[in-house]
């Protein structure tokens, strides 16, 4: 069975955790043991909320980026997909104002606009990969260019920005929360623990990882690799519609310069937490780790003084190459 | 090379040849940047409202307008111009400094009137008229005003620009203007002219400092991203946000007197229309247009807003 030869880490988990799983974790807590020793605030419930809800953006789409990877593709229009999407999404509430008014139906309807805009432009990913059979990395290079000149189209090569009323309405949906947890949070909590039950106990993890670790054997084992690989697109789609509903009540607006790079933020993380480029393997809670290796890192550096800010890009690549060399030496020792 | 030229022009007007008016017509080339943020789109605007105005006023003058997304792509704007347009005089604001040099020199070379807008090219004197925008006197004004606000100095942090020179000149302008006043900086990061990027520095400086007094944003995208985590966190010690540039929302929250925004500082994207009008009129007058004109950088408050606030402006 081809869902056997993807889970050899697992299998040697029972005596002692291998590097591979404790290489991401041991970074993380590291890193929290420093930003608590450099700052007294580090470890203050405000800044842990500020921390998590900005990590919640790039987060929910790297739960999607772990499927998609694991399938064996990839997808790099996501950053440019979540700015075009958060333009589109105020330019149709903005639209709707006179005749919807301030109220519940007018955020519904953006948020129904972002997820289907999301499952749109994952289907067409999807389409374009999978049916027309052209390399993903072209395709969504191509896709990347595409939505990053819609938006910066759609503003008039300014900004967009939501009406101040409506904004001053759906900003709650960032900043309040349940008990003190911001909405972000608890949304990135939920996506991540769906994520996880799929990837992990449901079918649809054992094809994504069959698929990514050899297609011809996935299909001969009865996966049919196209539907699997497009639902990777069209579930990654949804999810930069539900970060895009997180992100437009922040600052309210969207220009072309939103979501520049958050397709590599998203790849790193899913590469730091342990899943496998090339395919074949994929954790969801590693991912979660991977993103907020990412985010304490910038936030450590704000809080502290030690390195000159211009360094900050240095400090990050430093410790992903660090995090997957980790990894690398436990898989060629075991 | 100049009689190529005559040869170029003589060819162009027989193919039009209809009207002896196409003789007389002259083409200036306007070269910009494309509208990636904020400032750029509003130079944008800007750019084609002029020329949209000075079509009308001298029929006589025709013009090419070409925006790139990088400095490559500028070049080859640049380059098809001469070659296929003939222009007359070129306006161009150099993506970057370094690269766009040898490719304007060679316009310069070849006769063709040279405008620089902004950024100036690394080879002095190339350029016949050279429209600049004041940086160091951005951060000086900034920094003066700052200064003029807290006469008992205080906790100020600073949020920068993409590390460039432009960032650099402005932020020396504004260290000098304040010093001596008691106020400190106690924080410096990096915003990049990014909303996004400035709301996590700023959310992330109030962790870190109980004080600030007051925050130099330097732009007005980053003082929205400041704005919104200063309301988020609902820190009452910020007494006020200081951006800059002159987008359209701050100068009305100006022009309103919302106190979180006393000020703005002009550094603005209409520079292009100040450029393409001065070289028009240089190609259409013996009015000498040649040397160096400043843009200085201009404090807007509540009393002054009004004249710089552009409803119909992208920025």
């Amino acid at each position: 069975m081809a869902t056997e030869t993807a889970n050899p880490p697992r299998a040697r988990r029972s005596a002692i955790p291998s590097m591979s799983v404790l290489g991401p974790i041991l970074a993380l807590v590291i890193l929290i043991v420093i930003g608590a020793a450099l700052n007294g605030n580090f470890l203050s419930a405000g800044n842990i909320n500020n921390v998590l809800s900005r990590s919640a953006f790039i987060g929910i789409i790297a739960v999607g980026m772990t499927f998609v990877i694991t399938a064996g593709g990839l997808d790099l229009s996501v950053g440019s997909m979540a700015a075009f999407i958060a333009g589109l999404m105020i330019l149709v509430m903005n639209a709707a104002l006179p005749s919807l008014g301030v109220g519940v139906p007018i955020i519904l309807l953006g948020m129904l606009v972002a997820l289907i805009a999301g499952i749109v432009a994952g289907m067409l990913n999807g389409f374009l990969i999978t049916t027309l059979g052209i390399e993903a990395f072209i395709v969504t290079l191509g896709t990347m260019g595409i939505y990053r000149s819609l938006v910066t189209w759609l503003a008039n090569g300014g900004t967009l920005s939501l009406d101040f009323d409506l904004r001053t309405f759906y900003r709650p949906v960032y900043f309040d929360g349940v008990l003190g947890i911001a909405w972000p949070i608890i949304v990135f909590a939920v996506v991540v623990i769906l994520g996880e039950v799929l990837m992990s106990k449901a079918r649809f993890g054992r094809h994504c990882a069959a698929t990514g670790s050899n297609e011809h054997v996935a299909h001969y084992s009865n996966v049919n690799v196209n539907r699997t690989r497009m639902l990777t697109y069209i579930m990654l789609g949804l999810l930069v519609g539900v970060a895009t509903i997180m992100y437009v009540p922040r600052l309210g607006s969207a220009s072309a310069s939103t979501g520049v790079l958050w397709e590599l933020e998203a790849i790193a993380a899913v590469i730091i937490g342990g899943t496998v480029l090339k395919g074949g393997f994929g954790r969801v809670w590693g991912t979660v780790i991977g993103v907020l290796i990412l985010s304490l890192i910038d936030n450590i550096l704000n809080l502290t003084d030690l390195v000159s800010p211009y360094l900050n890009g240095a400090i990050q690549g430093v410790i992903i190459v660090l995090a997957v060399i980790l990894q690398r030496e436990a898989k060629a020792k075991g | 090379m100049s009689y190529l030229r005559t040869i170029l022009a003589g060819t162009a007007a027989a193919v039009i040849g209809t009207a002896a008016l196409a003789q007389d017509t002259k083409v200036i080339g306007v070269s910009i940047p494309a509208a990636t943020h904020g400032w750029a789109g509003g130079m944008n605007f800007h750019a084609q409202e002029a020329i949209d105005r000075l079509e009308e006023v001298y029929p006589d003058l025709d013009f090419v307008l070409a925006t790139a997304s990088d400095a490559g792509k500028q070049v080859n704007d640049i380059e098809d111009m001469v070659a296929t347009r003939n222009i007359s005089a070129l306006v161009v604001l150099p993506f970057e400094s370094d690269p766009l040099t040898p490719p304007v020199q060679s316009v310069a070379d070849s006769g063709v009137w040279v405008t620089v807008v902004d950024r100036g090219l690394s080879v002095p004197g190339i350029e016949d008229l050279y429209v600049a925008g004041d940086n160091a006197g951005f951060g000086k004004v900034s920094g003066e005003y700052m200064a003029s606000q807290m006469p008992d100095g205080g906790k100020i942090v600073v949020l920068r620009g993409i590390p460039t020179t432009i960032d650099n000149e402005r932020v020396e302008g504004f260290q000098s203007a304040i010093e001596g006043s008691g106020i400190e900086i106690v924080g410096m990061e990096h915003g990049n002219w990014n909303r996004d990027d400035s709301f996590n520095v700023m959310q992330d400086f109030l962790s870190k400092y109980d004080q600030i007094d007051a925050v130099w944003a330097s732009d007005d995208d980053m003082a929205v991203g400041v704005l919104a985590a200063i309301e988020a966190a609902d820190r009452q010690d910020v007494k006020f946000v200081l951006g800059g540039a002159g987008m359209k929302e701050m100068v009305k929250r100006v022009m309103d007197g919302d106190a979180m925004i006393p000020a703005d500082v002009t550094y603005p994207p209409s520079m292009i229309a100040t450029a393409i009008e001065l070289t028009a009129v240089g190609m259409t007058s013996t009015a000498p247009v040649s040397g160096t004109f400043t843009i200085g950088s201009v404090l807007v408050t509540k009393d002054n807003a009004e004249q710089f606030y552009y409803p119909d402006s992208p920025f």
